[in-house]
């Protein structure tokens, strides 16, 4: 035991002297495996991935009620979820912020915003703030395309929906749906990261 | 006077591409357009990344402090009056503070300007407006992930980013070590 425990400490000061635990912090990289999660809707009925049992992949949302940018996009979150839930890719919204810190983000709120703007997907609440720090999700809204595979939920695109926010029609370049059709299509993503202005995510852990 | 009709000319002409050049970053927008027409009386100039970049590379002597920020960010707001205290010893210290608005274009006029206003802001106020943000975030530091507040302290020497918010004491204590 004690041999175990000397074992423990020196893996620790090996790894954290190598920066592995900072990287663990930034949460996932691309072709990393995505933790499943148990969370509450927005009726408090817990939702999993492993509960949608023919999906191929996901796209979990971080996002939220007030940001402008989540607002800007919540258009075309639900048209992501309209076009991609019947070919096996559901969208999975998740509202990582602090409700203490961002009262219009409690769980009334949020039914009432689902509700208003019509959500075709779920909208979960990362109750205990432990879901977003593993994705390394800092604003909102943030993407995180999974593949699922037999070996678990493999990271495939990590970002931004588009590459403008403020106006739709303007769209050059649509970075998730081309990331799904290319996963869908068996064939190699080719932007798999982008990088968007969002809101911090508000947290007191943080 | 030939000389005369020669500089207008050219000034009218660098003038008209200027004004394209804006309202190609973001042809369409209603909102855009309208706030660049408008951007004199604003008060406050608009620019795109391009015309931004050049405010991230001062080489003289002074340390600058730029500030990504927006009047919809509510830590950015609590932060402001830090930087806004580090600006006013500018003189003394040889700094600047820049505050880069990310506010959107419909939100000029409505919540930036007045809050400018209203708060009597004293450090330089800018917006950027270039909706191709995966394009010009990692320009700033390939480590942002876009989240705001964030800042850029720079000068001739040193340069470092910040994604996270700043107490008076924090940014005092980083500029320490711009000196």
């Amino acid at each position: 035991m004690k041999y175990l425990l000397v074992n423990l400490v020196l893996i620790t000061v090996f790894l954290s002297h190598n920066g592995f635990l900072n990287e663990i912090d930034k949460g996932y990289g691309i072709g990393d495996y995505a933790t499943d999660f148990s969370l509450p809707d927005i009726n408090g009925k817990r939702i999993s991935l492993a509960d949608f049992k023919d999906a191929k992949g996901y796209l979990v949302i971080f996002t939220c009620n007030t940001c402008p940018y989540a607002i800007a996009y919540e258009d075309r979150i639900i048209a992501l979820d309209k076009k991609y839930k019947t070919k096996g890719v559901p969208v999975i919204a998740i509202n990582p912020n602090d409700p203490d810190l961002q009262p219009a983000d409690d769980i009334q709120h949020m039914k009432k915003r689902a509700i208003e703007k019509g959500f075709t997907f779920p909208y979960l609440v990362d109750e205990k703030q432990e879901i977003f720090p593993q994705y390394g999700a800092t604003k909102t809204p943030h993407v995180y395309l999974l593949e699922k595979t037999k070996q678990g939920n493999v990271v495939r695109y990590i970002g931004t929906i588009d590459d403008n926010y403020s106006d739709e029609s303007a769209v050059k370049t649509k970075y998730v749906e081309n990331a799904v059709d290319a996963l869908l299509n068996g064939e190699e993503i080719s932007l798999t990261t982008t990088r968007a202005i969002g809101c911090s995510i508000k947290s007191r852990k943080r | 006077m030939i000389r005369l009709v020669l500089f207008l000319s050219i000034l009218v002409l660098t003038g008209c591409d200027f004004k394209e050049r804006k309202k190609s970053t973001s042809e369409n927008s209603e909102f855009v357009s309208t706030g660049f027409a408008t951007a004199d009386s604003l008060g406050i100039p608009v620019y795109n990344f391009d015309d931004l970049e050049t405010l991230l590379y001062t080489k003289d002597d002074k340390t600058y402090i730029i500030n990504f920020w927006a009047t919809w960010c509510a830590p950015c707001i609590k932060e402001l009056p830090y930087f806004e205290k580090i600006n006013q010893q500018g003189e003394a210290n040889n700094w600047k503070v820049i505050l880069v608005s990310l506010d959107m274009p419909s939100m000029w006029k409505s919540k930036l300007i007045p809050f400018i206003r209203n708060k009597d802001l004293q450090s330089e106020v800018v917006i950027l407006d270039d909706p191709d943000q995966n394009s010009w975030i990692p320009k700033v530091d390939k480590n942002w992930s876009g989240a705001i507040p964030a800042t850029l302290i720079y000068n001739r020497n040193k340069r470092k980013f910040y994604e996270q918010t700043f107490t008076y004491e924090m940014l005092n204590k980083e500029l320490g070590e711009f000196k």
